[in-house]
């Protein structure tokens, strides 16, 4: 079996790999937005801190 | 001012133990993506009947398994802060629902993909796809109502009782192929079934374990920032090395 072969999943590749593919896309995002979200709420934690702080 | 501090246990100490965690939890389940997509792609042999295009089941069946289990598990925590007022558990339901919608979504998006070549349709109105999709709205409801109630507390009640009767659906989702004539095939995973190759078993076991461990991972970061989010007026968090850094 080459790679060629195995990419193109007997005719199925579209199938195969749309599904994988968004799948992928989908919890990359996920992580992605997770993270940021982590990031921002202890932003603006410092943020109101801060203000807190100067009063 | 001691009883803040007894009233604020839960969420307090559970905070630093899910950031221990998430380690644990995260990397075992990139390694068992692998591990499954190997045995998926390279072990399990390609099926009489479906030829390739079976692969899609690897990623299909556990995330629409675990869709509903997710659904289950939220509407669970959603009861028990509901019953017991437990904040811990309300803020859980919350950080489950994204992921259990992204699963619903998914399983939605790959069962169209593998629908259309077998079936030689993208989407049939049928028992099993409808109620997976409206598992996916309920999810989405879920979300919505929590986002527009400005009160966490009472947020926490309504998105409670939306999750508790849709849990029905749930039932409804899973016995579907037997209730009712449809499209969908019976059920992938059966306790005395033989009929699938080892492989197949071994790559489905795999690609089911790490998307339980991608969920767990993913909601407890996501249940500290909801945490800190809820938690933000209090000195235990105004404490956290990472808020005073």
């Amino acid at each position: 079996m080459n790679w060629a072969d195995f990419f193109a999943m007997n005719g199925y590749a579209f199938y195969v790999w749309g599904s994988y593919g968004m799948a992928l896309f989908v919890f990359m995002i996920e992580i992605i937005l997770v993270r940021h979200k982590r990031k921002v709420t202890l932003q603006q934690l410092r943020m109101m801190r801060d203000a807190g702080e100067s009063q | 001012m001691t009883i803040h501090w007894f009233k604020y246990a839960a969420p307090t100490t559970f905070y630093g133990l899910a950031g221990k965690l998430i380690p644990f939890f995260a990397w075992p389940s990139a390694i068992l993506f692998v591990a499954g997509i190997y045995f998926g792609f390279f072990v399990a042999p390609t099926d009489a009947v479906q030829s390739e295009a079976y692969r899609i089941m690897f990623i299909h069946v556990p995330v629409s398994i675990l869709s509903m289990f997710i659904y289950l598990i939220m509407a669970g925590y959603a009861a028990l802060g509901l019953i017991f007022k437990t904040r811990l558990s309300s803020m859980m339901a919350s950080a489950l629902a994204p992921t259990g919608a992204i699963f619903a979504f998914i399983a939605l998006w790959s069962g169209a993909l593998w629908g259309k070549p077998m079936w030689g349709a993208w989407w049939v109105w049928d028992a099993r796809l409808t109620s997976e999709l409206i598992l996916l709205f309920l999810y989405l409801g879920f979300i919505a109502l929590q986002a527009s109630i400005d009160d966490p507390r009472r947020a926490d009640r309504a998105g409670a009782l939306l999750a508790i009767v849709g849990s029905v659906n749930v039932p409804i989702i899973y016995f579907s192929v037997k209730w009712w004539n449809t499209l969908h095939q019976g059920s992938t995973i059966k306790f005395s079934d033989t009929s699938m190759h080892v492989a197949m078993k071994q790559a489905l076991f795999l690609m089911m374990a790490a998307c339980w461990l991608y969920t767990i991972a993913i909601t407890l970061v996501r249940v500290r920032s909801i945490i800190l989010e809820r938690e933000r007026n209090t000195q235990w968090v105004s404490e956290l090395e990472e808020v005073r850094s």
